[in-house]
């Protein structure tokens, strides 16, 4: 086995063109279980830690571009009021030493149905800059995942940085497992509310082959309050409304019977964290509505 | 590959480590320093937790070569490493053989190594190690909340120490250390 140690971008990208099998290591929660516990030989390491700028993050005008290897704590502490909903679902990952040491990147380059960055990043809106020696692509995170554990990066990219849509309204993440720490997702959701748009969005975790929107659900439920003028009056989303988003989120989700629960169970959960979470990110986005007119 | 890096403020070398190999097996291995533990590989159980360049983590999980350059320090070293923190002084770090020669007597005489931290002492004192086997990784988890946060509330404390299992004590034992080695630093302010 090889271990590569590029000491800039510009050298991973070349080293990842040179050597297209060599899979990359970032926080290493990912790649090392495999490779103690042998699922995994690969011919060569990427280490990408010593890469300064793939841990830092900018914040612009209407996104945040995350570097890929930003770990899950720097995201809690510092990013809370732009992503929301990424900090919540990362406060659910493994426990403080996971946290420490994992990445959106290595949850992307993963791409696991159950990682808990997929919904906050569907919900929240979000490109992924996949950068090779060829150049550039911005992919849509929803066109990311192709399969269970598949994502669409080329053999000689890596992913750089993600850009997410700082947050315009409230945001929500919701996550069931048997406790609170180190627990895989058995099913996970994320919403968020765009006032500025008008929209809503959502993201659905562990409870499909890859990670979905639920856009039946989004497109329902918009029309539903433009044409009850909820936006504007800040009143309460009817519970017949809600009840119907609950049903459509559950619907489009495709779950699978495994170890850590049956499908109908996930179905049922989905509905239940769909309309919790809208709940609680309408209550705040009437409270804040509320603030601003008597401010 | 050779590795080159700092374990408990001294430089260190270790040659034919396999590329794959996680900087938990070149400790335990290669340095001949079996406290920080393995009990699962694979994150879940944090009893291989280590500081790298001060932060926590699964030892296990980090790749060797990832260490190249950064320091770590592990439960053998914890007693000095406190020792500096606490009173400034520069660092005289603890060398594999002190480490080696390490045993629980838990005395004032000997060298910096011998001694215990305050996290060590709170454990022994609350009565918070039973096999022992997952006390280095909350030993070194413990003294890092307390080093952030020196008057840690119980959901602080439960929250820091999430990544530790334990199958003896039943945590209660352990939490009580904590609670005593933050009154006792407090005390000594
Ligand atoms: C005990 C434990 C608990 C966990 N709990 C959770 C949890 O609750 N929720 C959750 O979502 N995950 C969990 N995980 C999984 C893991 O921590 C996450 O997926 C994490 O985000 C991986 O990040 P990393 O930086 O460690 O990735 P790595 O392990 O370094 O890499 C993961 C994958 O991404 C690729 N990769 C990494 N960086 C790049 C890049 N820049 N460009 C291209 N490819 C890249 C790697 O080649 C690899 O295939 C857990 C893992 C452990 C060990
Ligand atoms: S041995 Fe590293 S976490 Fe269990
Ligand atoms: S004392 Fe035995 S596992 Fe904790």
């Amino acid at each position: 086995m090889d271990f590569l140690r590029p000491a800039s971008w510009e050298e991973a990208l070349a080293a990842k063109a040179e050597h297209p099998t060599a899979v990359p290591i970032a926080g290493g929660t990912d790649v090392m279980v495999e490779i103690n516990f042998d699922h995994r030989r690969p011919e060569a390491l990427l280490d990408l830690n010593r890469i300064g700028e793939l841990r830092e993050w900018e914040v612009g005008e209407e996104t945040v571009r995350l570097g890929a290897c930003v770990p899950y704590t720097r995201i809690i502490e510092s990013l809370r009021a732009e992503l929301p909903g990424l900090a919540l679902a990362a406060h659910t990952v493994g426990s403080p030493q996971i946290r420490n040491r994992g990445s959106v990147g290595g949850n992307l380059g993963a791409a696991s149905p159950a990682g808990d960055s997929h919904p906050a990043l569907l919900a929240a809106g979000a490109e992924v800059e996949a950068v090779s020696v060829r150049g550039t692509r911005m992919i849509p995170v929803e066109e990311f995942y192709t399969g269970v554990k598949r994502n669409c990066l080329e053999a000689d990219e890596l992913i750089r940085a993600v850009h997410i849509r700082k947050a315009d309204g409230p945001q929500q993440f919701s996550k069931v497992g048997t406790r609170n720490a180190m627990v895989i997702a058995v099913c996970a959701f994320g919403v968020a509310l765009h006032p500025e748009t008008r929209t809503v969005r959502t993201g659905i975790g562990s409870a499909a082959p890859t990670p979905i929107r639920a856009t039946a659900a989004e497109e329902f439920l918009n029309s539903a309050l433009e044409e009850a003028g909820l936006w504007d009056s800040g009143q309460i989303i009817p519970p017949a409304v809600a009840r119907q988003f609950a049903e459509l989120v559950s619907g489009a989700a495709n779950p699978i019977d495994d170890v850590r629960g049956s499908a109908a169970y996930r179905r049922h959960a989905l509905g239940v964290m769909a309309r919790r979470t809208l709940g609680w990110t309408w209550e705040e986005f009437r409270g804040n509505e509320r603030s601003a007119r008597c401010a | 590959m050779r590795l080159t890096f700092t374990v408990n403020g001294r430089k260190q070398e270790a040659d034919d480590v396999w590329e794959g190999e996680s900087l938990l097996y070149v400790l335990r291995e290669r340095m001949g320093l079996p406290g920080s533990k393995n009990a699962c590989e694979q994150g879940e159980c944090g009893s291989c937790t280590v500081r790298l360049d001060g932060v926590p983590v699964c030892a296990c999980l980090v790749a060797a070569g990832q260490a190249q350059d950064r320091e770590v320090v592990t439960v053998e070293g914890l007693a000095d490493f406190a020792k500096q923190r606490d009173e400034g002084g520069s660092a005289s770090g603890t060398s594999l053989d002190e480490a080696k020669r390490w045993q629980s007597k838990p005395g004032e005489t000997g060298t910096a190594a011998q001694r215990l931290a305050p996290i060590q002492r709170a454990f022994i004192d609350a009565g918070a190690v039973q096999c022992g086997f997952c006390t280095p990784g909350l030993l070194v988890a413990a003294d890092e909340l307390l080093e952030r946060n020196a008057s840690p509330s119980d959901e602080d404390i439960r929250e820091a120490l999430s990544g530790n299992l334990c199958r003896c004590t039943g945590y209660e034992k352990i939490l009580d250390a904590v609670r005593l080695a933050a009154a006792r630093s407090e005390e000594a302010v």
